[in-house]
């Protein structure tokens, strides 16, 4: 397995960058997610690592050795795609030997033979062994497809949304399936995904990905409760935090325009070492849905703008003026559509950005 | 409703196989035309109307296949019985084969022509197609500096009909020696076909996926082995259509075969109009011909008829 360094790399096509100076860190055996929007440069950063793309600029580190001269061949990675990954002329069998058959890499036909039957087991897929590709289902496929990576023992497994065209359902089983998979092989996995919840649900790691650039690294939990910016705040999390601009005054959280004020915990996390620092600064003030609570006797009064019912618990639309705020209450929790309610925040949780460049203060600190 | 309808619609299904009927009879009235006089006794060939009962023999074929001359002479009743069925059929037309002093049979030039035609289209179809596939490949995967400017130039060459170049065409070929050679027609072919199969086959190789041959790449395959086992196999519906269209216009070409050949590397087609020319022409000789002539395009066609279908849809067909 491996240990995965990429140092200043930068990748344009043309006139458009991809990718510009990015730096990441992936250990031996992590399961790795890096989480960004259509046309973050994820795709592109696992195809330089596979070796179909060359940098612009920067290097790549597989344990330590620079890759640069190396072809995808020799790199020994496993790519599973979202689709197109699997030969459709040949059965599964073959398809799951291909990989194990390349001159640099020929094993013996019983060694082809166990481990072609092995990965059938591990996926459960021996009974579509002698099928024809064409004829699996969307999930079958993807199995196949994980299959033709586990087969081979890579050194690095790069995965590119293998779950994204798969449907709901299917796609939480395979999720994990697949982790539970990485942790029985040990091996190094860096998952590409658009999927907020596939990343905290899977990652070891998650890498937010922004137009190029890595935003911020860390834990599932140290990306959720701790975000680095606005953009990570709004990107993670299902409903996304909400975001509110206004002041800091007298260690209360005073919001424009329209005016309403919430305390904020002088020792809490939101507070703490920022102080009088940020003392009547433009802020945005970050909370994220399970923190705002609906009760008789809290502070601000809203009107309840829209209802969803999620089963364990409903999502809350609130408005206050031109503001929307989410909140994610019980389901027993009785309200209607258009009511007045009051709500309040828990002060310990609130996160502080820079209106200007968006930066958490904590960060910035 | 329902029941009128279905009326309405089963008299247009009616009419529409009548069209067709009517379509196929005339489209298929020249080859039957040639069919049948190839199998016609000569004295029946030219009849006015033609004759369209009459029983069939193959002396074309064997008058076709064999060097004969006038009779001057009738031959003996022991010559006549000591002949093979085939030279009795050539004595009744008033002709006798021609053998060399050994009492060998002479063939006539067509078989040799015939194998001119194979041997010049079959290379050249190989030629167009595998130098058209490998072009195509390079266009469709890689980033060609100017690839816009080399396609349409690839292009271009089709622009100028061939004809306006037979001679100095011809001047070349004679001055480098290169005139009733094999190898000139092959070469003339191939540059033909070689810019169709390039944007023939360019279409077809942009609609395989780049990922299956990228996921080989990772696998631990080259470029090369890739090409060889993902892309051609996904190629070989548009490989057999683009064959089948070089092959027929290599296989049927006339005004360069007669310009740029005469003996030894001539194609059957200028060689079986000029039949027509010496003595008295048998029509039932050269119908033979033509017949023989049209059944490997035929052959070709048919064994390949299900990637054509396939590829004329132009990968519409996908998934």
């Amino acid at each position: 397995m491996a240990h995965i360094q990429l140092k200043n790399i930068s990748k344009s096509f043309g006139a458009q960058t991809a990718l510009s100076r990015l730096d990441l860190d992936i250990a031996d055996g992590e399961f790795f997610v890096l989480l960004g929007e259509t046309g973050a440069g994820k795709t592109t950063t696992l195809r330089l690592i596979a070796g179909l793309e060359k940098p612009s600029e920067g290097q790549i580190y597989i344990d330590g050795v620079d890759v640069a001269g190396w072809s995808a061949a020799e790199r020994d990675v496993a790519l599973v795609l979202q689709q197109y990954s699997l030969y459709p002329r040949y059965t599964v069998r073959e398809n799951l030997e291909f990989p194990l058959k390349p001159k640099i890499r020929r094993l013996p036909d019983a060694e082809i033979k166990e481990r072609v039957e092995r990965a059938a087991r591990t996926l459960r897929i021996e009974h579509l062994l002698d099928r024809k590709v064409d004829r699996l289902s969307g999930g079958e496929m993807q199995r196949v497809s994980i299959g033709r990576a586990i087969v081979r023992k890579p050194r690095v497994f790069l995965m590119d949304e293998p779950l994204s065209a798969l449907d709901a359902k299917l796609r939480e089983a395979l999720r994990t399936e697949l982790k539970n998979l990485q942790m029985q092989l040990g091996a190094t996995f860096l998952f590409v995904t658009h999927d907020q919840i596939e990343a905290m649900s899977m990652g070891d790691k998650v890498g937010v990905l922004h137009r190029g650039r890595i935003v911020q690294t860390g834990t599932p939990q140290e990306i959720y409760n701790n975000p680095r910016n606005t953009y990570v705040a709004s990107f993670v999390g299902s409903p996304p935090m909400n975001l509110m601009e206004g002041r800091l005054v007298d260690g209360r959280a005073v919001m424009a325009p329209k005016t309403f004020e919430l305390p904020l915990s002088e020792n809490g996390s939101g507070g703490a070492g920022t102080g009088g620092a940020a003392d009547g600064r433009p802020l945005v003030f970050g909370i994220r849905p399970e923190d705002l609570h609906l009760e008789s006797g809290a502070p601000v009064e809203a009107l309840v703008h829209d209802l969803e019912n999620h089963g364990v618990q409903k999502i809350v639309t609130l408005r206050v003026g031109d503001l929307q705020l989410r909140a994610t209450v019980p389901a027993q929790t009785a309200v209607a559509v258009d009511q007045s309610v009051r709500f309040g925040w828990n002060p310990e949780k609130v996160a502080l950005f820079d209106k200007g460049s968006g930066l958490s203060l904590r960060h910035e600190a | 409703m329902a029941a009128v309808q279905t009326s309405g619609e089963r008299a247009l299904n009616k009419i529409a196989i009548v069209a067709v009927l009517i379509i196929t009879i005339i489209f298929l009235a020249p080859i039957y035309w040639i069919v049948s006089t190839s199998f016609k006794p000569r004295n029946l060939a030219t009849t006015i109307p033609p004759t369209v009962v009459f029983t069939p023999e193959i002396s074309p074929f064997v008058k076709l296949m064999t060097k004969r001359s006038q009779l001057r002479e009738q031959p003996t009743p022991e010559e006549y019985a000591a002949a093979p069925w085939w030279e009795r059929m050539v004595f009744d037309g008033g002709e006798k084969v021609v053998r060399d002093g050994r009492g060998d049979v002479q063939w006539s030039a067509y078989p040799s022509r015939f194998l001119n035609s194979l041997i010049v289209a079959v290379t050249s179809t190989v030629l167009a197609v595998g130098m058209g596939t490998f072009t195509a490949y390079g266009f469709s995967r890689f980033k060609v500096k100017g690839e816009g400017d080399l396609l349409f130039f690839i292009l271009s060459t089709r622009m100028l009909p061939p004809v306006v170049v037979a001679i100095p065409m011809f001047l070349m070929y004679r001055m480098v020696g290169l005139t009733d050679t094999h190898v000139g027609l092959i070469i003339l072919y191939t540059a033909f076909n070689l810019s169709f199969s390039v944007w023939l086959m360019k279409g077809f190789i942009d609609e395989i996926p780049k990922e299956y041959e990228e996921a080989a790449l990772v696998d631990g395959y080259t470029r090369m082995q890739a090409f060889f086992k993902i892309v051609l196999p996904e190629a070989a519906t548009g490989i057999a259509a683009t064959a089948v269209f070089c092959f027929i216009t290599a296989w049927n070409e006339y005004a360069f075969a007669l310009m740029m050949t005469n003996r030894r590397a001539q194609t059957a087609p200028p060689f079986i109009p000029s039949q027509v020319g010496s003595g008295l022409p048998d029509w039932t000789v050269i119908a033979a011909g033509t017949f023989l002539f049209l059944l490997p395009v035929a052959f070709f066609t048919f064994l390949l008829r299900n990637h054509l279908l396939r590829g004329m849809s132009f990968g519409a067909i996908r998934k």
